[in-house]
């Protein structure tokens, strides 16, 4: 297939999973934000929420306070902010067209309704709550649509492939960053002094990456820090999780090697991060530091993308 | 200007056969159904994205052509006759290209003037003597026809560069047979779809002859921002091929290559809806992204075939075209079977005589504009816009053509008020391969929405309707 094709595939998949990541957390930081004070503690969640979505420096070229008005409008609907959920889409719908060949029509119409609804009801914000409870779930809802129409009908080739790709380097890139933003509260077993603050702060990071019923399921507990950290990085059921992005990103790019006939710094590069993930477990993580961790996990991560890039898409 | 013709009501009372179960079907047809069904399709066409790009506005870049439900209907005797006069002008137009390009015979007999081809802008000299796989220029021909009467056709204009508007046939039938199939049920209309494994045959049957067994077809287009990109989409879809921008290919020793995921891969046909000036840079316009460097090398050296030819503007160029009936008769021998709109050269004294006489009931056309820019619409201008028009033309009358106002034929179409008559024209569709010219029964109807509006542009308030041609 045509490079560009592959190309607009992928990044078109990734704008959707961002857009859904950016609803996630948005939604997240509204629970935790009207919860009283004493259980929140000081910092600034919307801050946080900027910091995860990795546009904080930007934002506040723009604005002075990160308050939920400011950030909510940054995140959503700015036309500055490259990354906007209003951008992602407005990206996603240009990317489809210019490989609508490649598309179903089911993809498609998932896409451009959400385009056209985007300008119709959503051109101007949303002013209450309801509403951006309302636009939140339209974005989730665009993008398990899609995701949906991509799985159910696709031709499983090199299209498909490119396209799963993308959704999960851009998935391992938000939990990553989830994580790395927050990894203060992740702490190990015994320094941890548990309090309402922080069941609140896990809950929430949980959320994002909606893995909260998955938490109870997976490890049948009340939330402990270090189990959500197992669970978002090394906890391959887990469809958000590192590790479950990683095998997936293997088997994607075996197949492409298998139906092209040859592997490259692509399928060797993801090997090593997949089986970097699979050989570790959380006390060596915490002993080296889960900070230090998550931004090796990032540069690798864009890494890959820039590998990916290289030998198949220009 | 004389009355239009009803395509449907005969004066007097009387319903035109082909018409007949339609009006049936209205009477029996309560107008909310209509209604309804109207926008349903519109909802339709919104969905499949089927949208064209209007230039110059800021906002809002995409927008919707106007979609009309109700038919436009024509016999099966009536289609055999265009269908005939199509093939006859198409094929004319052919031989007048290979001629212009090669031993210039139509010059040698004085038919058409030196200078309307040396001089023009569209002539191409970088085609003199090139050879173009069997001969074929014109692959993909949009000829503009109107009626004016129940017995002729006539050629409006002719397209033989990149015509567009395929897309809306294909489509405006596929969401009628979706919303009407009661109506269908009710009529024998012979089918549109197999209008792309014709197009995807003709184009394979002239590959060069460096080709594989199985030569490869793409489709070049401008890019997303282009006005007609909808369509490049989708018939790159329909005929399974690749949709290409210039980027995606490269030109090694004189081959054409696309960039894929699997490395370089060798094209042999381009479907091209890029102008001749923008397809090489190197030959061309140096500033053009759109272009394929070394795009004309490649052509030069037989390795690529390009469709429609470079070069093909000359025979479609207005002032070429009021020499078509002559053309048509000096290539094939025949009287042409499809009629011109008589046409006054105002570069010939006499003509110009009776243009400069006549300037209130003419339109008056430059011959290098295009989109109606540069127009006298003599019967709705201005005495002051006539007079200075008279100074232009009396200035530089070899810039200018004249033609009368044609009452276009009407049919039914809805409006805000019920049913009303309005004027369309058709633009049909020829395909010509190594083999065989072939043209899918129909064609884009394009209908003036505005009552008693003869502009049936889309960028002006046009709009589309189904062609039905009755297999009788």
């Amino acid at each position: 297939m045509l490079s560009r094709t592959a190309e607009n595939l992928y990044w078109l998949a990734r704008y959707v999973e961002r857009a859904e990541y950016l609803a996630r957390t948005i939604d997240a930081t509204l629970r935790v934000t009207a919860l009283p004070a004493a259980y929140v503690g000081k910092t600034n969640e919307w801050d946080s929420a900027l910091l995860t979505a990795g546009v904080a420096a930007s934002f506040y070229q723009t604005y002075e306070e990160a308050n939920e008005h400011n950030v909510v409008d940054y995140l959503s609907f700015s036309v500055d902010n490259p990354s906007s959920i209003r951008n992602c889409i407005e990206a996603a719908r240009l990317n489809s067209r210019s490989v609508r060949t490649a598309l179903t029509s089911e993809m498609w119409d998932t896409i451009n309704s959400a385009w056209i609804e985007l300008q119709a009801v959503w051109s101007k914000g949303t002013s209450t709550r309801e509403d951006l409870a309302k636009f939140l779930r339209f974005v989730q809802e665009t993008s398990l649509r899609f995701d949906g129409s991509a799985y159910r009908t696709m031709l499983r080739n090199d299209a498909y492939w490119f396209s799963r790709m993308g959704v999960h380097l851009e998935r391992a890139d938000n939990t990553a960053r989830i994580l790395d933003v927050k990894y203060h509260v992740l702490l190990p077993e015994e320094e941890h002094v548990g309090g309402p603050l922080d069941f609140y702060q896990w809950s929430s990071i949980l959320r994002s990456v909606s893995a909260l019923t998955a938490y109870h399921w997976v490890y049948r507990e009340t939330l402990k820090p270090w189990l959500i950290a197992d669970l978002l990085i090394l906890n391959d059921t887990l469809p958000r999780s590192l590790a479950s992005c990683y095998g997936n990103l293997v088997r994607n790019l075996d197949q492409i090697g298998v139906a092209y006939g040859r592997q490259g710094p692509a399928q060797r590069h993801a090997r090593g991060i997949r089986n970097r993930l699979e050989h570790s477990n959380m006390n060596d993580i915490f002993q080296h530091g889960v900070h230090e961790f998550i931004q090796e996990f990032i540069t690798d991560n864009s890494r890959l993308g820039e590998i990916i890039t290289k030998q198949y898409l220009i | 200007m004389a009355v239009a013709f009803d395509e449907m009501n005969i004066p007097g009372g009387d319903l035109r056969p082909a018409y007949q179960e339609l009006a049936r079907w209205l009477k029996e047809t309560p107008p909310e159904a209509l209604e309804y069904r109207r926008q349903e399709a519109e909802l339709l066409f919104r969905r499949i994205g089927i949208t064209f790009a209007v230039y110059g506005e800021a906002e809002s870049t995409e927008r919707l052509i106007p979609f009309d439900v109700i038919p436009r209907i024509m016999s099966g005797k009536e289609w055999a006759l265009l269908e005939k006069g199509l093939k006859q002008r198409v094929r004319a137009l052919n031989m007048f290209l290979r001629d212009i390009y090669h031993g210039r015979d139509i010059l040698r007999a004085e038919i058409v003037p030196d200078d309307l081809i040396f001089q023009n802008p569209v002539f191409r000299p970088e085609m003199n003597g090139q050879q173009v796989p069997h001969d074929v220029y014109v692959h993909i021909a949009g000829i503009d026809i109107v009626r004016v009467d129940a017995n002729d056709f006539i050629v409006l204009e002719d397209n033989a560069r990149t015509p567009s508007g395929v897309s809306y046939m294909l489509e405006n039938r596929e969401i009628m047979m979706r919303l009407f199939p009661d109506l269908f049920a009710r009529h024998k209309v012979a089918p549109v779809e197999r209008y792309p494994d014709e197009l995807l045959s003709a184009l394979r049957s002239v590959a060069p002859l460096s080709a594989s067994g199985e030569p490869t077809v793409a489709l070049l287009t401008p890019g997303v921002y282009n006005s007609a990109y909808y369509e490049h989409s989708f018939l790159a879809d329909k005929l399974g091929i690749e949709l290409v921008e210039g980027r995606d290919l490269i030109v090694k020793n004189n081959e054409v290559f696309m960039r894929t995921t699997e490395g370089v891969k060798r094209v042999d046909v381009i479907y091209r809806r890029v102008d001749d000036d923008f397809l090489d840079p190197l030959t061309f316009r140096p500033d053009s992204v759109l272009g394929v460097p070394g795009l004309m090398s490649a052509y030069a050296a037989g390795n690529i075939t390009l469709a429609n030819a470079v070069g093909t503007g000359i025979a479609d160029d207005k002032a070429i075209y009021s020499y078509m009936p002559d053309i048509v008769k000096f290539y094939l021998g025949e009287e042409p079977i499809l009629k011109n709109v008589p046409t006054w050269r105002c570069r010939e004294p006499k003509d110009l005589a009776y243009v400069l006489d006549n300037l209130s009931e003419l339109v008056v056309k430059e011959v290098h504009g295009s989109g109606g820019y540069g127009m006298l619409i003599g019967p709705a201008a201005t005495k002051a816009t006539i007079e200075a028009f008279r100074e232009k033309l009396k200035r530089e009358p070899e810039g200018f053509i004249a033609q009368p106002t044609l009452a276009l034929s009407t049919c039914p179409t809805c409006t805000a008020t019920g049913l009303a008559p309005r004027h369309v024209d058709l633009r049909p569709f020829v395909l010509t391969g190594s083999k065989s010219t072939t043209i899918v029964p129909g064609g884009l109807t394009r209908v003036a929405l505005k009552e008693g509006s003869l502009v049936v542009n889309s960028s002006q308030g046009g709009g589309t309707k189904d062609t039905w041609i009755l297999d009788e």
